[in-house]
């Protein structure tokens, strides 16, 4: 049982960032591509995710000393599917036009790797609070790189935002295609790798000048 | 009976609305087991497999059980419940009846309960109201779609290591900018089947 000893905060960036299940750990990948075609659908998928995951690391945490680990991965399954549920009907009765485009994929967050890994990782092995933290920083970060993609996908493919047209002249059709969300992805990640790489290496530089001066020193 | 309706779903759910390239489905499981061949056609097979008979027992269970007692709304829950109990018990049966091939898929059966198609494939069945042997077919034609994709992307991948690839481009970027190309190439087989 390893207690997590990081403060609230850092469990939330750790999500956020260094953690991102999009560009980081590249799982729960499906919505990153089918729903982000437009930021609207990106956005909304976002918000079902980042309720999904907190409510699911809470529900676990709670309940997490009369689970028997035999049957873990069922019960797992039936809470995720629980809230699902829920947001799927909610949405359904709400969000009318939005559900009919993206539901399939509202109803596919039960298979959401991403979510299934925190609660076995984390919440079942934690206190509440910090996995309530956990699973916000978890679904906030799921949230940024909904929007960061479909903010990209629906400029450079309609010329517009949340459904306002913005740019004028001929968009690039491609962007909005099944083949455009591949291509966003990929090119994205590869942008954040260059980030990581670029970062690596002045952090390598500082710490290569540091001993020499204390060495002269 | 007709079977030229059941061919036609086969093609349609394997090539025109292939569930990795225009729907997007699996991608996890797709990018994760398609660096070598092996891997790619262990899950293939495995995949196929699950995906027939999970179709089969979901219908059953939602023609005979869920409409009766009208509690579809559940279908989510339900469906994961009967996917789950599946793998579960073929891991298990197969441990203990055929340890060889066990050896060999056994891995692969945990994976596929994290995979949205096998999710999918019932949901879009009771929604389209498919019979019994139409959502056969469908799960023969999506089983056999992801096949095909997994094959063509580890060939290309196991290409792939020798290729000098700029260093943030390596490994997963490149292999989203290929799918994205594969995908481009599926778009040419919409309109072959009009359903």
């Amino acid at each position: 049982m390893a207690h997590t000893d990081k403060s609230n905060w850092e469990l939330i960036k750790n999500g956020m960032f260094s953690e991102n299940t999009i560009f980081r750990m590249a799982i729960s990948l499906c919505p990153s591509i089918a729903v982000t075609n437009s930021l609207k659908n990106g956005f909304f998928m976002g918000v079902s995710v980042i309720f999904v995951q907190t409510m699911v690391n809470l529900t676990v945490s709670l309940i997490r000393n009369f689970i028997n680990p035999k049957i873990r991965i069922p019960i797992f399954m039936m809470v995720i599917a629980g809230y699902v549920s829920l947001i799927d009907m909610s949405m359904a009765a709400f969000a009318r036009p939005v559900y009919k485009q993206i539901g399939l994929y509202i109803q596919l967050i039960v298979a959401f790797a991403s979510i299934f890994a925190r609660a076995e990782v984390f919440a079942v092995k934690n206190k509440i609070i910090p996995s309530v933290a956990d699973g916000l920083g978890m679904g906030i970060g799921f949230f940024l790189a909904m929007i960061v993609i479909s903010f990209f996908r629906e400029l450079l493919g309609k010329g517009a935002l949340w459904g306002l047209p913005i740019v004028s002249g001929n968009p690039l059709l491609i962007m909005v295609l099944p083949a455009g969300g591949f291509f966003a992805v990929g090119l994205l990640m590869g942008f954040f790798n260059w980030v990581d790489i670029r970062l690596a290496e002045r952090k390598a530089a500082a710490a290569e000048t540091a001993p020499s001066v204390e060495t002269t020193g | 009976m007709d079977f030229g309706k059941l061919f036609q779903l086969v093609v349609a759910a394997s090539l025109i609305n292939n569930f990795v390239f225009t729907r997007f489905l699996g991608l996890c499981i797709f990018f994760g087991v398609s660096k070598k061949m092996e891997t790619a056609v262990g899950m293939s097979v495995t995949f196929t497999a699950v995906m027939v008979i999970s179709s089969a027992l979901s219908w059953v269970v939602f023609k005979y059980l869920m409409v009766p007692l009208d509690i579809t709304f559940l279908k989510i829950i339900v469906f994961i419940g009967i996917i789950a109990a599946f793998v579960q018990s073929a891991d298990t049966i197969m441990k203990k009846v055929s340890p060889a091939l066990y050896y060999k898929l056994g891995i692969y059966l945990a994976l596929i309960t994290t995979n949205c198609i096998i999710l999918a494939v019932p949901l879009i069945n009771s929604g389209e109201g498919y019979s019994f042997l139409e959502s056969m077919a469908f799960g023969v034609g999506s089983g056999l779609g992801f096949a095909l994709a997994l094959v063509i992307m580890a060939s290309i991948r196991e290409k792939l290591e020798l290729a000098d690839i700029p260093a943030p481009f390596r490994g997963l970027p490149i292999s989203f900018i290929v799918a994205g190309l594969i995908a481009l190439a599926f778009t040419g087989f919409s309109g072959l089947i009009t359903l």
